[in-house]
C-alpha cells in the first residue's frame, strides 16, 4: 500500500515556516547547511511520522504534536534552573545545555580532565572539521527517520566533546539537558561525543525540565567510539512536564575491539520516543542496550532501537524493563539486522514488561532480520502482572502488600540498571527507582490487600 | 552455529529441482476470456448456476475490489500481477458435475492416481483400517470433481461437499456463516477471492457430533494462465469435531500463477476444528522461475465458549507465500493453536505466521513456527498476539525458531505483542534452550540427546498431524521433522 501524505498538518506548517525564517542564522558551515537542508527535504516530502509508518506505529507524532511551538532561541537561566542545578548530585565533569543551548557559566570548565576537550555544537558546526557531516548523519539505518531529520535541520547548539587516545576517566562526564518550562517551546539539540582509541569514560545525560510548561524536545547525541575504546552512556529523563513531547535519539559507530553500553532510564517523563540506532563498525565488538521504564498517568515510553550487525564477530545485548501503571502506554520496538557477511554475530534481545493494572498497555515488537548463516541470535519479550507467588513469598515473612510489591519492582528494574558500570550513576538511578515507587504508594496506586 | 549435515541433506532432497508434481494433464477445458470484468463475475456465477443473492454478492465485493490498493507491507518481492491477463476459471469439460466417479475424465482420475490421492472408496477400504479412512473433495482448477464418503458423513450428519454444491443446498447456512469471519473487504485478495472465488470445500459438522473421519480437500491448478480462488468454509457447531487436511499441488510452468484462496473456519461453544495444511505448489526453479504466488486469508473465529481451532501447516511449495492463519479468540475459555513449519529454497520467499486475538476471558494460545530458509531463498515469520482490554487472564506462549542453510538466504522474525490488560501473560521465546527444561531432562534421561529431546518436544504435536495425512508427500513432510533445531537462531 502506498504511504498517503495528507495534506500538512498546522504544526507541520509552523514547522515548515520556522525553518525558512530561521535557517539562515541557525549555526554551520556550507557542507552542515547542506545537511540541514536535505534532511528538512526529507522532512518535507513524508512529514511528521505517523502510524502509518512502520517505525513509528506506536507513537503517533503527528496526532501528538497538534501545534509546534515557537523555537527556543536562547537560554533562560531562571531561579528554578539554578534550583534544580544544585540539586542533581553527580559528580564529574558537568556541562550543562538550557533550553538547548550550552551554558558555559553553568558548567564546570574548570576541571576539564587532561584529554578532553569541549565545544559547543554551534562552534563545532561552523569549524571547518573533516568528516563533520558524517559524524553528524551517523549510521545509516537512521537516515530515513524523520523524527532525526528534523533534529538535524533544526539543531542548534549542544556540546561537541571529544576523549584523546588511550585516555582512561574516571569520572562520568555529565551533560545535564534542562527545560526552563517557564513558557512552552520547541527545543531542538545534539550533542556528539568522539572516544578515540583505547579511550574510557562514562557519559551521564540528564534531561530534566525545571518548569511546568510542556516542552516539545527534539534532541540527540552521537557517538563515535574507536577501536579498543570502552564507552558508557546513561540517559536518565525524569522531572517532565506532564504534557511534553520528546524525540531523543541515540546514533552510534562503534569501532573494532571496542564495548558500547547504553542505558536509559526513563520515569515521570509525559512523552518520550527514543531511538536507537547503532551500527558494529569493527569486529569483535560488544554492544549492550538497556533501559528501564518506569510509567504512571497517561505516560507513553517508547523505545526503537535498530543494531546493525556490519561486520562479523559482533556481541548485542539489549534488555528494557517496563513497569505500566495507570493508563499508561509502554513500546519496545527492537530490530537486530545481521548483514550477509557478519558471520559469528552473537545477538540477544529481551523486553519484559509488568502491567500494574487494567488500563496499562504494552507493545512488543522484537524483530530480527538476519542474512548470515552462521549466527546466534535470540530474542524474547514478555509482558505480565507481578508474579504472585514472588509477592506471597515476601508478605509470608512479614512484609506488608505495599513493600513486598515494592520490593519485586525494584529487583525487576534492578536487572537492568546492573548493568551500569559506574557506582555512583547506578545508586543515582536506583534511587530513583525508589522515589517513583514511593511517589506512587502515596498516590495510593498500590494496592493494599 | 551453523547447520547440521543431516538437515542440510534433507532440505536438499526437498529442493525446488526435485518437484515431482509437476506434470500437466492434458484436458479440453472450458474457460471464459482471459480478464477480469463484471463480466467474468457474472460467467462464474451462471457456470455455477448460483442464486441471484449469491451473484449480488460477489458484484458487490468485485466493485469494492475495484477502489483497493493491493499491499505492499510483506516482506515478499514480486513484478505487479495483471489482473486482467489471467483466466478466472477453468473447468475440465468432459464429465461436468459427475453423478459418480465412472463419469469423471479418466485423465483427471489419472492425475489424482499420480499424486496419490485415492478417490475410488472401495480402494480406500480394501487397503486401509477402516478407522484411517479419509473423506476426499478434489479440487481441479475451479471445479470440485468428486467428494467421496458423503453417504456416510450423511449419516453422522455431517455435511461435506464442494462450496458450490452448499450454496445450491443449504444455502441457509451458506448466508449465516459466510464472510463472518473475514468480511468481503478484509483485504485486497480476500476481496478479489469474495468476486471470483470458484471451488472450495464446505463443512458443516452439527451439534454434539464427534466427525467420524478425517475429511480433507486436493486443490490441483493445472490450466495454463489461470488463477485459482478457493474458499473454504467450516462450521463445527456446539461441541463438534472436525479435523481436516489440505493438500496442493501444480504444474511446472515458467509463467507465476495466482493462487488468492479464503478460508474460514467457525468453532461454536466447546467445539474443536483441527486445520492441517500440506502446502506444496510448485515452488518455480531455482533462479525463481515460474512458480505460485500463493496470497492466501486464512482465519478461525473461535465464537463459542471453550472452543478450540488449531492450525498447522507444513510449507514447502509457493514461489511467495503470503499468510497468516489466524484465531480470534472470542468465546471466554477459547483456545487458539499454530503449529508450522517452513522450508524456502530455491528463489522462494516466504512470509508467513499467525495472529492469535484474545477477546474473551481467559484465552489461551500457543504458537510454535519454525522457519527454514535456504538458497537465495527469504523467510519471515510475521505473527501478532493482542490481548484486548477485556480478554483478562489472557495467556499466549510463543516460539519461532529459524533455520538458515547457507550464506544467500535470509530468516527474519517480526513479532507484534500487544497487551492491554494487566492479567495477560504473554512470552515469547526464541532460543532452543528454553523448551521445557523438565521436558528436556525426563526425555534425556531416557537416554535421548539433547537434540532428539528437543525435536521430539517441540515436533510431537506435528507429527502426530502427519502421519494422518492421506498423500503420498506426506512422506517428505514427516522427513521435515527430524530436521535438527541445531543452529537455529531466534
Amino acid at each position: 500500500m502506498a504511504i498517503v501524505t495528507p495534506l500538512k498538518t498546522a504544526a507541520e506548517q509552523t514547522l515548515i515556516q520556522q525553518f525558512a525564517d530561521s535557517k539562515a542564522e541557525l549555526p554551520g558551515g556550507p557542507a552542515v547547511r547542506k545537511l540541514r537542508e536535505d534532511a528538512f527535504a526529507g522532512f518535507e516530502a513524508k512529514g511528521l511520522p505517523h502510524r502509518r509508518l512502520e517505525s513509528w506505529r506506536y507513537t503517533d507524532l503527528r496526532a501528538l504534536l497538534r501545534e509546534a511551538r515557537p523555537l527556543a532561541d536562547g537560554a533562560a537561566v531562571t531561579e528554578a534552573v539554578k534550583a534544580r542545578l544544585a540539586a542533581l548530585k553527580l559528580d564529574g565533569l558537568r556541562l550543562v545545555l538550557v533550553d538547548g543551548v550550552f551554558a558555559p557559566d553553568l558548567s564546570t570548565l574548570d576541571d576539564i580532565p587532561e584529554g578532553v576537550s569541549v565545544q559547543s555544537l554551534s562552534e563545532a558546526l561552523v569549524s571547518q572539521r573533516e568528516g563533520l557531516s558524517r559524524v553528524l548523519s551517523g549510521p545509516s539505518v537512521g537516515a530515513d527517520d524523520t523524527g532525526l531529520m528534523l533534529n538535524t535541520a533544526l539543531m542548534r547548539d549542544g556540546v561537541f566533546v571529544e576523549i584523546a587516545e588511550g585516555r582512561n576517566l574516571e569520572q562520568p562526564i555529565v551533560i545535564v539537558s534542562l527545560a526552563s518550562g517557564h513558557e512552552e517551546r520547541a527545543v531542538f539539540h545534539r550533542s556528539v561525543v568522539l572516544a578515540a582509541q583505547g579511550s574510557r569514560a562514562t557519559i551521564v545525560e540528564v534531561s530534566e525540565a525545571a518548569g511546568e510548561a510542556a516542552q516539545q524536545i527534539n534532541g540527540a547525541i552521537v557517538f563515535e567510539t574507536g577501536d579498543e575504546s570502552e564507552i558508557q552512556h546513561v540517559r536518565i529523563v525524569t522531572r517532565q512536564a506532564a504534557a511534553s513531547v520528546q524525540v531523543q535519539s541515540l546514533l552510534a559507530t562503534v569501532g573494532a575491539q571496542a564495548k558500547f553500553d547504553s542505558f536509559a532510564f526513563v520515569a515521570r517523563a509525559g512523552t518520550l520516543r527514543q531511538q536507537h540506532f547503532v551500527r558494529f563498525a569493527g569486529e569483535h565488538s560488544e554492544i549492550g542496550l538497556r533501559g528501564v521504564n518506569l510509567l504512571r498517568g497517561s505516560e507513553h515510553s517508547d523505545v526503537t532501537l535498530i543494531v546493525d550487525h556490519e561486520v562479523p564477530h559482533g556481541t548485542s545485548r539489549e534488555l528494557f524493563k517496563t513497569i505500566a501503571g495507570g493508563e499508561s502506554t509502554g513500546v519496545f520496538q527492537g530490530k537486530v539486522v545481521v548483514r550477509p557477511h557478519a558471520q559469528k554475530t552473537d545477538g540477544s534481545m529481551k523486553s519484559n514488561a509488568l502491567l500494574l493494572n487494567d488500563g496499562a498497555t504494552m507493545f512488543n515488537k522484537p524483530e530480527l532480520e538476519i542474512f548470515a548463516d552462521d549466527v546466534v541470535c535470540g530474542h524474547g519479550a514478555t509482558v505480565a502482572q507481578i508474579d504472585g507467588d514472588q509477592l506471597f513469598y515476601l508478605m509470608a515473612r512479614g512484609l506488608p502488600r505495599p513493600q513486598a510489591e515494592a520490593l519485586v519492582l525494584q529487583a525487576f528494574a534492578g536487572e537492568a540498571a546492573e548493568f551500569i558500570g559506574d557506582e555512583n550513576v547506578r545508586e543515582l538511578v536506583m534511587h530513583e527507582v525508589e522515589s517513583w515507587l514511593q511517589a506512587r504508594e502515596a498516590a495510593s496506586e498500590v494496592s493494599t490487600v | 552455529m551453523a547447520a547440521v549435515q543431516e538437515t542440510i541433506d534433507q532440505v536438499k532432497s526437498i529442493d525446488v529441482t526435485e518437484y515431482k508434481y509437476g506434470f500437466v494433464t492434458e484436458l479440453e477445458v472450458d474457460k471464459p476470456a482471459k480478464g477480469l470484468t463484471e463480466d467474468t463475475v457474472r460467467y462464474i456465477s451462471a457456470r455455477k448456476n448460483e442464486p441471484e443473492w449469491m451473484l449480488e454478492w460477489r458484484l458487490d465485493a468485485f466493485r469494492r475490489w475495484k477502489t483497493m490498493t493491493e499491499p505492499t507491507w510483506s516482506r515478499v518481492n514480486y513484478p505487479p500481477i495483471d489482473y486482467q491477463d489471467l483466466y478466472y476459471y477453468a473447468a475440465p469439460k468432459k464429465g461436468a458435475s459427475p453423478k459418480s466417479l465412472d463419469e469423471v475424465d479418466p485423465a483427471i482420475l489419472e492425475t489424482y492416481k499420480k499424486l496419490g490421492i485415492p478417490l475410488r472408496e472401495q480402494e480406500i477400504l480394501a487397503g486401509v483400517a477402516p478407522e484411517n479412512r479419509v473423506a476426499v473433495d478434489a479440487v481441479f482448477d475451479s471445479v470440485s470433481v468428486v467428494t467421496t464418503f458423503k453417504k456416510e458423513l450423511a449419516q453422522a450428519g455431517v455435511i461435506f461437499c464442494s462450496i458450490s454444491e452448499a450454496i445450491q443446498e443449504h444455502p441457509e447456512l451458506v448466508k449465516k456463516y459466510l464472510a463472518t469471519v473475514v468480511p468481503v473487504t478484509d483485504n485486497y485478495f480476500a476481496t478479489l477471492n469474495s468476486a471470483v472465488f470458484t471451488d472450495g470445500s464446505f463443512v458443516y459438522v452439527p451439534k454434539g457430533v464427534r466427525c467420524p473421519m478425517e475429511l480433507s480437500t486436493y486443490f490441483r491448478i493445472n490450466e495454463q494462465n489461470t488463477g485459482q480462488f478457493e474458499r473454504t468454509l467450516i462450521i463445527a457447531d456446539e461441541g463438534a469435531y472436525v479435523s481436516y487436511l489440505e493438500g496442493c499441488t501444480a504444474p511446472k510452468r515458467d509463467e507465476n500463477q495466482l493462487h488468492a484462496a479464503v478460508v474460514e473456519l467457525i468453532a461454536l461453544d466447546d467445539a474443536e476444528i483441527k486445520y492441517s495444511t500440506v502446502q506444496n505448489w510448485y515452488p518455480g526453479d531455482a533462479e525463481g522461475k515460474g512458480g505460485i504466488y500463493n496470497f492466501v486469508t486464512k482465519r478461525g473465529d473461535c465464537r463459542g465458549k471453550n472452543s478450540k481451532i488449531s492450525w498447522t501447516q507444513v510449507e514447502t511449495g509457493s514461489a511467495i507465500t503470503w499468510k497468516y492463519p489466524s484465531c480470534i479468540l472470542r468465546g471466554d475459555g477459547s483456545r487458539g493453536e499454530f503449529y508450522s513449519i517452513a522450508v524456502s529454497n530455491g528463489a522462494q520467499q516466504v512470509d508467513s505466521g499467525t495472529k492469535m486475538l484474545h477477546l474473551g476471558k481467559n484465552t489461551t494460545s500457543k504458537i510454535i513456527a519454525k522457519g527454514i530458509a535456504a538458497g537465495k531463498s527469504d523467510s519471515t515469520y510475521r505473527g501478532m498476539v493482542s490481548a484486548h482490554r477485556k480478554a483478562t487472564g489472557a495467556r499466549n506462549f510463543t516460539n519461532c525458531d529459524s533455520l538458515l542453510i547457507g550464506d544467500q538466504c535470509g530468516a527474519h522474525t517480526i513479532p507484534y505483542i500487544e497487551a492491554k490488560t494487566a492479567t495477560a501473560i504473554f512470552e515469547h521465546e526464541a532460543t532452543t534452550s528454553k523448551i521445557g527444561e523438565d521436558q528436556l531432562f525426563y526425555c534425556q534421561q531416557r537416554g535421548l540427546s539433547e537434540e532428539e529431546a528437543v525435536a521430539l518436544i517441540v515436533n510431537g504435536f506435528v507429527k502426530e498431524v502427519l502421519q494422518q495425512l492421506p498423500m503420498e508427500f506426506a512422506v517428505e513432510a514427516q522427513k521435515l521433522i527430524t530436521i535438527s533445531l541445531e543452529g537455529s537462531v531466534g
